[in-house]
């Protein structure tokens, strides 16, 4: 499946970036612009909506770390919807610890700074 | 931001370059591009050889010397990109996560001949592996069939270190107060009964933590995780048909490169991935208050002998990585074909960069060395008194809160349990004490003597020297040998299914198969097994020195008398954890020894003891004891030992913890061991006693019982009674290390 991502403002601050289909070291670097384009507006929280995306390489693992150390440590990092396959990937290189993940989107949680 | 001098200076084939920095050696990221850097002191042409991952034909092959191009005009230029011996270049723009990469080189000499000697092995048609590589591809996935015609099988990949550590570091818990348990990464959680996510891998590690919290042990010592090759040597067996296969991997292929088959995520073909599994079982194992001790294999190489292929070091540089005789032949004091020239100053920087790199990037808290007494040889063979790798790797700066664990021997009969290097720094497997106390509880005569000395740290191995009880790793069995359950039930090795019609394997077990040979229902039988099984642990957590427990022994793993299992990917090596319901006893009995020597630092010192009562507390710091009280006997005859730990000694007498009295019988009969008396306010209470059926064998530490005779304890046919001292108020026993 191709791969597609989309980056969105909201308000206070939040990033909203969506992710579909294969991310791996082809599709990676268009993450990363949308990763750079959050800490260009001085995001405040980054939000990963993933649940469309399949598989996860370390490429694009390397962009989350990427993202982690660009934005600092008070910048927290969810990962909604997480496929099985992507989330033990997260998980078996130790990223997990680097970042929220929840089950779904709710705003109430997840657009409440 | 990026340095601004760092722009390309030449072309090749459409690849941007420029001359590289001869160090660090090893692919490495650089502003824009990847830094390549190999030593080769004889090779005198070498070609960067870049694959596209998985590709089977090159992408790319630049030459290190010749006609290029200058970038813009494309005008033809000479240049020969090497300092001193290092050939090294930046190529530029490289996607070097999808990248693999090698090596040809030449220089002197004829062409390799299969079999033939020779000083210099370079054959330009072989793509050689990076002995500083990082990652290394080609068994991605364990046990998965390799591609035979690939011309590179052991292919070099780029590794990110950007792994976020947070705030871990090593765990540096003094020496004398570990407790390690050895064990193989892919046989601790392969069997399908592990019932773990990714079983046999680093990842499956993380699951068993609590496991492994349960048992107490506070470090975890890992057969080798070096890249090697399970496939080398590979067979089928002629009886069963299975594949048998080089599972244990006491054979490197890449010294910098975790085991990618070990790694769940190895299948995704890149060597960050696995490194941050591995980096991230460290974290988690040093969170849980366990270390983690790297089983190294710096004696030898998988590429063999003269009948072995080019992997990568015989053909970058023969002369300098091996010991090789005057006509060309390998020395072969490691037993498997071939001899790392160790003490070569190349190839000690090697090992020592290698060590600090495990040690530095991975947080490994330390390492045990096999076949150590290789590395105190020179280049022709000979022992040295004043080896300069073991000296260096004594006194690095890196590695300066490591562990340094030697396995004092080799192949060649070179044995220095006792008197290896030590710098003030290695400890030792020591092979003495596993032999002493077998020969012990099998009730051998002429062992009490002997016991003595394990008992205390064996200071007629190391006090000469100036070393402490912690040279000393006391283990009763090993990967290497007989299970534990096994050592109780075999007289001699049955290691018929390693296809060597049972030639392989040592002979001198010392076991003792209580009188059937194998597996029996014989209840008999099975009880003094299991005591015995009791026995051997409760000695090793009473010693003084580092105890080592095998993985398994805790739960009675057998390897059905195989005491060589190095080629079993089967249910010989895997830990089957369904042996945890039927031998709970042997757990609890472990996990409850465990707790009693952290809980008590009098079983911890760092130091020997003195013979004497040097705080004041009316009882020297060790005293021997028999049947009668004060009376030990050392006769030949003898199969008992008895001693008392004075608590007000602890830790030299820094610390106040109980008095602890050990009376091992190895008898056939019971006997009737008189008590030393204790200080008026306190008396004995019974921690542990293996002649009495479960769960009256052992007490959880603080909840032990005071025993009623406080004169008299009888200690059954070979069994082991802990008692220890404290008020006789009940619930209490008095003060114990913070």
């Amino acid at each position: 499946m191709a791969f597609n991502v989309r980056f969105e403002m909201l308000d206070k601050g939040i990033a909203r970036i969506t992710l579909a289909g294969e991310l791996d070291a082809g599709t990676a670097p268009l993450f990363q612009k949308e990763v750079e384009k959050a800490t260009a507006e001085n995001a405040k929280r980054l939000v990963l909506v993933v649940s469309e995306l399949e598989y996860i390489a370390s490429a694009g693992l390397r962009v989350l770390v990427f993202a982690k150390q660009k934005m600092g440590r008070q910048v927290d990092v969810y990962v909604v919807g997480a496929q099985e396959q992507v989330m033990d990937t997260i998980r078996k290189t130790g990223l997990h610890n680097s970042v929220i993940s929840v089950k779904s989107y709710d705003p109430a949680v997840i657009e409440n700074i | 931001m990026d340095r601004i001098d760092v722009y390309p200076t030449h072309q090749f084939e459409g690849f941007k370059l420029r001359p590289g920095r001869a160090y660090p050696f090893g692919a490495n990221l650089v502003p824009g591009g990847v830094n390549f850097a190999i030593f080769s002191k004889h090779a005198n042409y070498c070609v960067l050889v870049l694959f596209e991952k998985g590709k089977p034909k090159p992408l790319a092959e630049i030459p290190f010397r010749g006609v290029f191009q200058k970038p813009g005009t494309g005008e033809p230029v000479w240049a020969d990109f090497r300092v001193g011996n290092v050939f090294s270049m930046v190529v530029f723009d490289l996607d070097y996560e999808n990248i693999e990469y090698g090596f040809r080189m030449d220089g002197p000499g004829p062409r390799p001949e299969k079999g033939k000697p020779a000083l210099h092995r370079f054959d330009p048609s072989t793509i050689l592996t990076d002995p500083y590589a990082k990652a290394v591809g080609g068994r991605d996935a364990w046990g998965e069939k390799p591609n035979w015609a690939d011309e590179y099988p052991h292919r070099a990949r780029i590794v990110q270190d950007d792994f976020d550590w947070e705030s871990d570091r090593p765990l540096e818990i003094p020496t004398e107060d570990l407790i390690i348990y050895e064990m193989h990464v892919r046989g601790f959680t392969r069997h399908p009964s592990s019932k773990t996510k990714h079983p046999g891998t680093f990842a499956a590690i993380r699951e068993k933590i609590p496991y492994l919290k349960e048992l107490g042990v506070n470090c975890i010592e890992l057969m080798p995780i070096y890249e090697f090759d399970e496939f080398e040597n590979s067979r089928q067996s002629k009886d069963t048909g299975e594949l048998l296969m080089n599972y244990w991997g006491y054979s490197t292929v890449g010294f910098f490169a975790p085991k990618a088959g070990f790694a769940a995520s190895g299948k995704m073909k890149d060597g960050t991935m696995v490194a941050d599994e591995l980096k991230t079982l460290v974290k988690e194992l040093h969170e849980n208050g366990i270390e983690v001790i790297l089983d190294v294999v710096f004696n030898h190489t998988a590429e063999g002998n003269e009948e072995g292929l080019a992997i990568s070091f015989r053909g970058i540089d023969n002369a300098t990585y091996y010991m090789l005789t005057p006509e060309g032949y390998y020395f072969n004091f490691s037993g498997t074909g071939n001899t790392l020239n160790c003490n070569n100053p190349i190839v000690r920087t090697m090992v020592l960069e290698c060590l600090r790199y495990w040690a530095a990037e991975f947080h490994i808290d330390g390492f045990r060395f096999d076949l150590a007494a290789i590395l105190g040889r020179d280049p022709w063979g000979a022992p040295l008194a004043n080896p300069p790798l073991l000296e260096t790797l004594a006194f690095d700066p890196i590695l300066a809160k490591c562990k340094l664990i030697a396995e004092a021997w080799d192949a060649g009969g070179l044995y220095q349990v006792g008197s290896f290097p030590a710098y003030g720094r290695w400890a030792e497997w020591n092979g003495k004490y596993r032999d002493t106390v077998r020969c012990f509880l099998r009730g051998d005569p002429d062992q009490a003597g002997g016991m003595a000395q394990r008992l205390q740290g064996s200071p007629d191995l190391y006090a000469r020297g100036g070393r402490g009880p912690t040279a000393s790793i006391n283990f009763v069995t090993c990967h290497d040998g007989f299970t534990l359950a096994d050592l109780v039930s075999y007289d001699g090795k049955h290691n018929e299914a390693n296809g060597e019609n049972n030639n392989d394997g040592a002979n001198d077990n010392y076991s003792w198969n209580c009188g059937r040979e194998g597996s029996t229902d014989d209840p008999q039988v099975n009880d003094l097994r299991r005591r015995q099984m009791k026995n051997a642990l409760a000695m090793l957590m009473v010693s003084r020195g580092v105890p080592m427990l095998l993985m398994g022994d805790e739960i009675g793993r057998t390897q059905k008398g195989n005491n060589n299992a190095y080629c079993h990917d089967n249910e010989f090596s895997w830990l089957d954890w369904t042996l945890q319901k039927p031998n709970e006893e042997i757990f609890r009995f472990a996990r409850a020894c465990v707790a009693f020597r952290k809980t008590h630092p009098v079983l911890r010192g760092s130091t020997y003891f003195r013979n004497e009562d040097y705080a004041g507390s009316g009882f020297a710091d060790i005293t021997w004891h028999g049947t009668r009280a004060w009376n030990a006997d050392w006769s030949s005859d003898s199969r008992v030992v008895a001693f008392m730990l004075c608590g007000m000694h602890a830790k030299d007498a820094t610390v106040k913890d109980d008095t602890i009295y050990v009376a091992m019988n190895m008898y056939w009969e019971s006997l009737p061991f008189e008590l030393p008396e204790l200080h008026q306010e306190s008396c004995w209470r019974v921690f542990a006693n293996t002649g009495a059926p479960s769960p009256q064998d052992i007490w959880e530490p603080g909840a032990e019982p005071v025993l009623s005779d406080q004169r008299q304890f009888i200690v059954g046919a070979r069994s082991v009674a802990i008692l220890v001292s404290g008020s006789s108020a009940a619930g209490s026993t008095g003060k114990r290390e913070g």
